[in-house]
C-alpha cells in the first residue's frame, strides 16, 4: 500500500496499464516532456518514451479524432483533453463518431478509448477551466461517463476504463487532485464501472452525489446529528440505479448534489428514477443541490457557485423537516 | 536591407490520359497493364449503373436518400487499384467505385442507404471505414489509422477521400496538421468536384488551387486530372511509396466533377447551369478510358454490348441481395450500444413497446 494523492493514484494506473498492454498509448497536450498541466502524466514520457507518450498539435478535435483512428485500429489510446472547458472543440468527435460506431457497423468497428478530463471547479483557475459538462456527456448514448472523487476509487477505475471495450470519459475533479491522500494498493485492481459505493451507512436520508462535491457532502453529514447515508455515484452512465433503490427505499427521503447546473442536470435524472422506482417510498420530494442555470462565475464567486457544505446541510434538513 | 523572397512554390499537375482519349505513353508506362485496364474500365461502369440503379430505387421509394458518385469514379478506383489490400481506405460517401474493387459488397452500400446498419458492418479484411456522414471527420481517423500501423512497426499505410468542401473544416486542418508534424503514412485525396450541395469551390478556397492548402502543413502536393485514371494512379502510387516508405503524409488534389446533384434530395438545376455540367459531361472518366481502350483495341462495341448485360445481372442481384435481407431485430437498435448491455439499457430494450411501469418491479403495480 502507499499513501497516495488522486493525481498520484492516477499515475500509478497509467503506469500498470502502459506496462501490462502494449497497446495503451496517451497523447494530448503537454502529457509528454511536460508531464501534463496537473502533472498527472508525470514522468511516463521518460519512463515509456516519445512513441508511447505523445505530445500533439494544441487541437482537441485531433486528438480525439486520431484516437478514434487508433482505436479502430485496435490500439487502446488515452487522450487528455486538457481541461472540461476544452471538450467543445471535440464533441463532434466524440458523439458522432467515438459513441456510434459499434452501433454504425454492428460492431465491426469498435472504440477502446478512455478520454481522461480535468474536470469542475475550486481551484481559482480561469475561465472555460471550470465547468462540469458529465450531463452532456451522459446524454449521449454509446459513451460511459465516470468520475471518481477519491484516490482508491480512480485508480481501479481507470484500469477498468482503459480495459473497456467502449469509450469512456474518464471526469477527474481537479477540487480533489491533491486535497487528500488515502492507502491506494500498488498491485493492479479494478473496481466496475456502473456501481456505486455507499461512503456512509445511514437510515434517515440519503445523499447522492459524484466528483468533488461528495468532500463537500461528508463534510454536511459529518455535522449532522441525523443518520445519512452518502452514495457516491462514481459511474454517472451507465448509473448504479439498483443502489440508489436499495438506499431510498431504506431511507424515504433524497438530497442529489452536483456541481453541475441544475435544469436538465444528472441529478433530475437521479430524481426520475426515485419517482419511478420509489415513490411510494417517498417521505418527502426529492432535493437538489447543484450549481445554478448560469455561467460558472470567474472565481472570485465560483464558490458561490458550487454546493457547499452550508447549502448541502439546508437540503437535508428540508428533507428531513418536510 | 533589402526585402528578400524567402519561399517560391510550384504546384505540380498531372495528365496522362485527356478527354479526347490522348495517352501519354510515357508518364503512364508501366502504371497500368491492359488487361487491368479493362478490368478498370469495367468496374466504372458497373458502379455507373449501380448508381443509375439507386438513382431509380429512390425515385421509387425502395431506397432512402442516396448520393451518387456519378463522374468521380477514376478518383477512389485508382487509388484502390494502386493501394495495398491491407492499406485503410478511408472514405466518405462518393467513393464507391474504389470500394467495390476492394471486394466491399454493392448491397453494403445499398443497404447503408436503405436505412440499415448491416451495410456498414462492413468485415475488416477490406480494411476500409464506414461511410462517413459528417464531413471532413474521416481524415482525422486516416490519421490515427496510419499512426497505429507506424506505432506497431508495419509498413500500412491509410488513403482518405474527401471532398472540396471538407478542407473548409476544421478537422481537415487538425487532420494534415497531425499528420505532417507527426510524420504519419496518410494520402491526402481531395476530390475536388466544385460543388459542396450549392457552395461553388469559390466560396470554400480562394486560393487558385486547392492543393496549396497541403503545402501550408509542411506536406508535398500535387493537383491530378481526377477523370484520368492515370494520373490519379500515378499520384497515389508516388504519394503511397512515400507515406511507406518515409512516413510522410501527401496531399493531392482530384480535379473531378459531380455530374448528378448532391444527392436524391438535390436538384443541382437550382444553383448550377446545365451548360457546365455538358462541358464536363464530355470529360467523363468512362468516355476517355473507353476511346483509349478501343483505340488499342482491347474493346469495341460487342464488347461493350456483353459487359452491360453482365452489369445488368450483377447490379439486379446486389440490389436483390439487398432487397430479400432479413428485417432487422428490433432489438438491435439496443444490442450494440455498447459491448455489454447495462441493467437499465437492457431494460429499455425489453420494455420498449409497453409503459416502463408496466414490468416494472413488483413494489409498484399498475392502479394505485
Amino acid at each position: 500500500m502507499a499513501n497516495l494523492n488522486l493525481v498520484q493514484a492516477i499515475n500509478l494506473a497509467l503506469i500498470q496499464e502502459m506496462e501490462r498492454d502494449e497497446r495503451v498509448l496517451l497523447l494530448g497536450e503537454d502529457v509528454g516532456v511536460n508531464g501534463g498541466v496537473f502533472r498527472v502524466t508525470e514522468g511516463l514520457h521518460k519512463r515509456f518514451g516519445a512513441r508511447r507518450v505523445v505530445d500533439t498539435p494544441l487541437a482537441e478535435s485531433g486528438i480525439i479524432g486520431t484516437s478514434i483512428g487508433l482505436a479502430m485500429a485496435g490500439l487502446r489510446p488515452i487522450p487528455e483533453i486538457q481541461f472540461d472547458g476544452f471538450l467543445g472543440p471535440a464533441y463532434d468527435q466524440i458523439c458522432s463518431h467515438a459513441a456510434r460506431m459499434r452501433t454504425r457497423t454492428r460492431g465491426a468497428f469498435t472504440i477502446p478509448l478512455t478520454i481522461r478530463v480535468p474536470v469542475g471547479g475550486g481551484i481559482h483557475a480561469p475561465e472555460l477551466h471550470s465547468d462540469s459538462p458529465e450531463t452532456i456527456y451522459s446524454h449521449q448514448p454509446g459513451l460511459k461517463v465516470v468520475m471518481p472523487s477519491s484516490p482508491y476509487d480512480a485508480k481501479g477505475l481507470l484500469i477498468s476504463a482503459i480495459r473497456d471495450p467502449d469509450p469512456v470519459i474518464f471526469f477527474e475533479p481537479k477540487r480533489v487532485y491533491r486535497a487528500y491522500r488515502e492507502e491506494v494498493p500498488e498491485d493492479e485492481y479494478t473496481i466496475p464501472i456502473g456501481k456505486a459505493r455507499v461512503v456512509c451507512d445511514g437510515t434517515d436520508l440519503t445523499v447522492i452525489s459524484w466528483g468533488a462535491s461528495v468532500l463537500q457532502c461528508m463534510e454536511s453529514i459529518e455535522k449532522s446529528s441525523r443518520s445519512i447515508e452518502l452514495i457516491d455515484l462514481r459511474t454517472i452512465y451507465p448509473m448504479d440505479l439498483d443502489a440508489i433503490e436499495t438506499s431510498v427505499k431504506k431511507t424515504g427521503r433524497c438530497v442529489v448534489v452536483h456541481e453541475a447546473p441544475r435544469t436538465g442536470g444528472m441529478g433530475a435524472e437521479v430524481a426520475a428514477q426515485i419517482m419511478e422506482r420509489c415513490f411510494l417510498y417517498l417521505e418527502a420530494p426529492v432535493q437538489r443541490v447543484t450549481g445554478f442555470d448560469t455561467i460558472m462565475p470567474y472565481y472570485k464567486l465560483e464558490l458561490n457557485y458550487m454546493p457547499d457544505p452550508a447549502r448541502i446541510s439546508n437540503a437535508i434538513d428540508a428533507a428531513l423537516c418536510y | 536591407m533589402p526585402i528578400k523572397s524567402i519561399l517560391k512554390l510550384e504546384i505540380e499537375r498531372v495528365s496522362i490520359l485527356d478527354e479526347h482519349g490522348n495517352y501519354d505513353e510515357k508518364l503512364g508506362a508501366g502504371l497500368i497493364p491492359d488487361a487491368d485496364l479493362v478490368k478498370l474500365y469495367e468496374a466504372m461502369s458497373s458502379c455507373r449503373y449501380l448508381d443509375e440503379v439507386a438513382f431509380k430505387l429512390q425515385r421509387s421509394g425502395r431506397m432512402g436518400t442516396y448520393p451518387q458518385n456519378m463522374g468521380q469514379e477514376a478518383t477512389s478506383l485508382a487509388a484502390a487499384y494502386v493501394l495495398n489490400k491491407d492499406d485503410w481506405m478511408v472514405t466518405c460517401y462518393r467513393e464507391n467505385c474504389g470500394l467495390f474493387w476492394r471486394g466491399v459488397p454493392m448491397e453494403s452500400i445499398l443497404l447503408h442507404w436503405m436505412g440499415d446498419e448491416r451495410g456498414n458492418a462492413m468485415p475488416r479484411p477490406h480494411h476500409a471505414t464506414p461511410i462517413a456522414v459528417p464531413i471532413g471527420t474521416q481524415m482525422l481517423h486516416a490519421a490515427g489509422l496510419a499512426w497505429a500501423s507506424k506505432y506497431r512497426g508495419e509498413k500500412q499505410i491509410a488513403c482518405t477521400f474527401f471532398g472540396d468542401g471538407a478542407t473548409s473544416e476544421g478537422d481537415f486542418h487538425e487532420a494534415a496538421n497531425f499528420a505532417a508534424n507527426l510524420d504519419l503514412p496518410v494520402v491526402f485525396c481531395c476530390q475536388n468536384n466544385f460543388w459542396a450541395i450549392s457552395v461553388p469551390g469559390k466560396i470554400q478556397c480562394s486560393a487558385p488551387t486547392v492543393a496549396q492548402r497541403g503545402i501550408a502543413y509542411g506536406m508535398p502536393v500535387v493537383q491530378v486530372d481526377g477523370n484520368d485514371i492515370f494520373a490519379c494512379a500515378y499520384a497515389v502510387k508516388q504519394a503511397a511509396a512515400r507515406a511507406r516508405e518515409e512516413s510522410r503524409p501527401t496531399f493531392i488534389e482530384m480535379v473531378t466533377y459531380r455530374l448528378a446533384d448532391h444527392t436524391t434530395a438535390d436538384d443541382a438545376r437550382r444553383y448550377r447551369d446545365q451548360s457546365e455540367v455538358d462541358v464536363w459531361k464530355e470529360r467523363d472518366p468512362l468516355l476517355r478510358t473507353r476511346k483509349l481502350l478501343e483505340r488499342k483495341k482491347l474493346w469495341d462495341s460487342s464488347r461493350e454490348e456483353a459487359m452491360q448485360a453482365r452489369i445488368v445481372v450483377e447490379v439486379s442481384a446486389a440490389v436483390a441481395r439487398a432487397e430479400d435481407i432479413v428485417a432487422p431485430q428490433v432489438s438491435d437498435v439496443f444490442n450494440y450500444t455498447f459491448a455489454e448491455l447495462s441493467v437499465d439499457l437492457a431494460h429499455q430494450r425489453d420494455t420498449m413497446q409497453t409503459h416502463s411501469l408496466a414490468s416494472d418491479a413488483p413494489a409498484v403495480t399498475k392502479g394505485h
